[in-house]
């Protein structure tokens, strides 16, 4: 009989910037890889979706105008905040079914990943753009820029795939509404929770957590949302979504099956960039 | 005829010979379809050019399986180099008989020689020039270190620029080593036939490139055969939709070039000659039949009135006329279906209470013309401010401020291109930057150039056509 009753943690939903309930006030309980209780993660609703998009929407300007140079500094802090808590995400992994040394090594991965995608943020540009040099008196130049709204269906890997997928998609200046791991949602709240430490400005993540199949329809739908990542998309939804995201001609990456303990590589990010290109004339 | 009158300066057209029928072109062969043939027409004059066959779903079938033959036996294995030698065969070709096609593609499409000669088909030699440089650096690209063609292309383009569009589609593709199924727009299929015969000359592989002429049911077997791993789309944001609503949960790349509505921005320190030239080159180039024309001009409130004077001297100055006269600055509308939409939307301009303004002009009375045409007064309402009109129609919005400008030219579902005029460099890349669109033109407008990507945001498309960025479609990196 410990002596001692734990304070157990509510988990919420993660909306710009703050962690309110699900406004349907659904919740669904959360069990481990033996089907013991953990927690009630929030049941996000429709409402819920549209709110994380207005806010992501909002947040929007202000993160894609500030220089590459701040993104990186920002990402780099949250890999800083993720260190700082090593202890409780390796705790919540080995809840959802990870052995100690994997949920060390999970955790140390998704530390290791964000400080590799900090490092992009003042580099894409440089990599992706380009001086094109066209046949006529002109200075011709390429440059990438964020696409706007990314919706995120994010896949079961609850710290490290989540990882995967938000960096690329916010390092160049997208905001984001992510769907968390329906069945293993927890680490993704907490990770939020390093997230609202780290100098990243309420609105560009906002995460939710729920049924996937009941949110993502209505995030593929939106028509101020701008594109569609379907990692963690169930197979049997995949076409609905793309057709519903055909609305507004949403940019989609289909599930791609990745490792996440492989090299990244940069089609994540480059997926939600889009291509602007400036002529003007050279003369005297 | 006055003392300063042009006198008429037709081009001739006997350096074209337009057969009387056409069939399809499929693995290296003409052939018959399966479909009910149809007539393309002179929309100058609305005379009957030829009879075209229409390709039916077993047409099309048979092209995508002689691409398909062509990808894995010859085009597919062939090393880069040799591929682009064919390439540059292509291009040279385009050179040789390059006035033959642009009297033949002003004829099919209306629109000026002046234009046809001295844009649409040097750009497609330099299209096919550009894009031959790359098919044995693909590794160089900045797409990974061993980029895979994608396999079967399946590309729809529109009337627009009949024969450019095919360029932009199919170097890159035949680059990058992939086949292609090509179908032109129902309205312009000849020089895309002629370009058959070009490949001919070019002794190109059979199969590599197969041409599917008809209308929407040819292309849309086309972009639903199973067979094609790749499609690409330019035309309308509506037919976009349905296309990525077919491919939806398939593994089919895609990318689309849709529509605009383009915001031509003028500020008040512009030097307002070039400003007022740039304007109507943005929206009176090619009858206005272009998706990043500069439909929408913002001036700024305070030279809103000596812009519109000027505007309207030079567009007093535009000559609408025969197509083939090298003198005509404004040719034919493409098709009586395109000139109905086009006053559909001047109509419903006047009906919101929009004033409207054309130069005195007298239009043939053959075949399908319509005015060079001013509306002042419009509100970002007004569905002639919102909708893409794909014609010589231009809407003036003022603004006072930088910051209503970038917002209003925002205001739209498009994102492909904008315009920007003003002598103040900081400027031009302040709004440039803030500006939701993928080409914008600062002091210039309606530049292309095969080194140079182009492409929309938002409901403009996705994926870029042109420059390195081109290659990205038709390579699984």
């Amino acid at each position: 009989m410990p002596d001692r009753l734990s304070v157990r943690k509510t988990y919420k939903l993660y909306i710009g910037g703050a962690f309110p309930r699900s406004e349907s006030g659904r919740s669904y309980p959360v069990t481990d890889s033996k089907g013991r209780f953990l927690a009630n993660a929030s049941h996000a609703s429709r409402k819920d979706a549209r709110d994380a998009v207005v806010a992501a929407r909002k947040a929007f300007p202000g993160w894609s105008g500030r220089t590459a140079y701040n993104r990186a500094q920002i990402l780099y802090r949250i890999a800083e905040m993720l260190e700082g808590r090593r202890d409780q995400f390796i705790d919540e992994l080995r809840q959802a079914g990870a052995s100690k040394g994997a949920a060390g090594t999970e955790v140390d991965a998704a530390v290791d990943r964000w400080v590799w995608y900090a490092g992009w943020a003042d580099k894409l540009a440089a990599v992706t753009g380009a001086a094109n040099p066209v046949s006529g008196p002109f200075f011709n130049f390429s440059t990438p820029e964020p696409t706007g709204v990314v919706a995120v269906v994010a896949p079961d890997s609850p710290l490290l795939g989540l990882v995967s997928v938000l960096a690329p998609v916010i390092v160049s200046g997208n905001t984001t509404v992510v769907i968390a791991s329906e069945p293993a949602p927890l680490p993704s709240i907490t990770l939020a929770e390093v997230l609202a430490t780290s100098d990243l400005p309420g609105g560009v993540v906002n995460l939710l957590t729920g049924h996937r199949t009941e949110i993502a329809p209505w995030l593929a739908a939106h028509m101020d949302v701008n594109a569609l990542d379907l990692a963690g998309a169930l197979p049997e939804h995949v076409r609905e979504l793309e057709d519903k995201a055909a609305g507004n001609l949403k940019r989609v990456l289909r599930p791609t099956g990745d490792d996440w303990a492989g090299e990244p590589g940069t089609a994540r990010m480059t997926a939600f960039l889009e291509t602007k290109t400036v002529w003007h004339p050279v003369g005297v | 005829m006055t003392v300063f009158d042009y006198a008429p300066a037709p081009e001739s057209r006997s350096v074209v010979d337009i057969r009387a029928s056409y069939g399809l072109f499929i693995n290296g062969e003409f052939t018959g379809g399966h479909g009910e043939p149809f007539k393309t027409i002179n929309p100058a004059d609305e005379g009957v050019l030829a009879e075209v066959a229409c390709a039916d779903e077993s047409d099309v079938d048979r092209a995508v399986r002689a691409a398909r033959a062509a990808y894995d036996k010859v085009w597919g294995p062939m090393p880069g180099a040799e591929r682009a030698k064919y390439l540059y065969r292509i291009a040279r070709i385009v050179q040789e008989r390059s006035r033959e096609l642009a009297v033949l593609e002003s004829i099919d499409n209306g629109k000026p020689i002046r234009e046809s000669r001295d844009v649409d088909v040097p750009l497609v030699a330099a299209w096919f020039f550009y894009y031959a440089g790359w098919a044995d650096k693909l590794r160089h690209a900045g797409l990974g270190p061993a980029p895979k063609p994608v396999g079967v292309a399946g590309q729809v383009i529109p009337w627009n620029f009949p024969l450019l569009m095919l360029a932009w589609k199919i170097a890159p593709a035949l680059a990058c080593g992939n086949t292609v199924v090509l179908k032109p727009a129902e309205t312009t299929p000849l020089t895309a036939l002629l370009f058959a015969d070009i490949c001919r000359q070019a002794e190109l592989p059979p199969g590599v490139v197969n041409i599917v002429t008809g209308a929407g049911e040819t292309g849309a077997a086309l972009v639903s055969h199973p067979g094609v791993d790749k499609v690409a789309f330019t035309g309308s944001t509506d037919v976009g939709r349905q296309i990525a609503r077919t491919l939806a949960g398939t593994r089919k790349k895609l990318t689309l070039e849709l529509g605009g509505k383009a915001a031509n921005i003028v500020y008040q320190d512009a030097a307002l000659d070039q400003a007022v030239e740039g304007i109507v080159n943005g929206i009176f180039f090619n009858q206005g039949h272009v998706c990043c024309a500069g439909s929408r001009l913002l001036v700024q409130e305070s030279v809103a009135e000596e812009v519109l004077e000027r505007l309207k001297a030079r567009m007093a100055t535009l000559r609408v006329g025969d197509p083939l006269d090298k003198n005509t600055d404004i040719g034919a509308i493409n098709s009586a279906a395109q000139l109905a939409r086009i006053r559909e939307l001047t109509d419903a301009g006047q009906a919101e209470g929009a004033e409207r303004w054309s130069p005195p002009c007298e239009l043939p009375s053959q075949g399908f013309w319509f005015a060079p045409t001013l509306f002042t007064g419009v509100a970002q309402s007004h569905r002639i401010a919102r909708e893409e009109i794909f014609g010589p129609v231009l809407s003036v919005l003022t603004f006072r401020t930088p910051e209503e400008a970038v917002t209003k030219a925002n205001n739209t579902p498009y994102g492909l291109s904008a315009g920007i005029w003003t002598e103040k460099g900081s400027q031009i890349l302040w709004t440039a930057q803030r500006l939701r669109a993928g080409v914008v033109w600062a002091n210039t407008f309606n530049k292309f150039d095969p080194a140079s990507p182009f492409g929309g945001y938002k409901e403009s498309g996705f994926g870029r056509e042109g420059g390195r960025h081109g290659l990205e479609a038709y390579l699984n990196a």
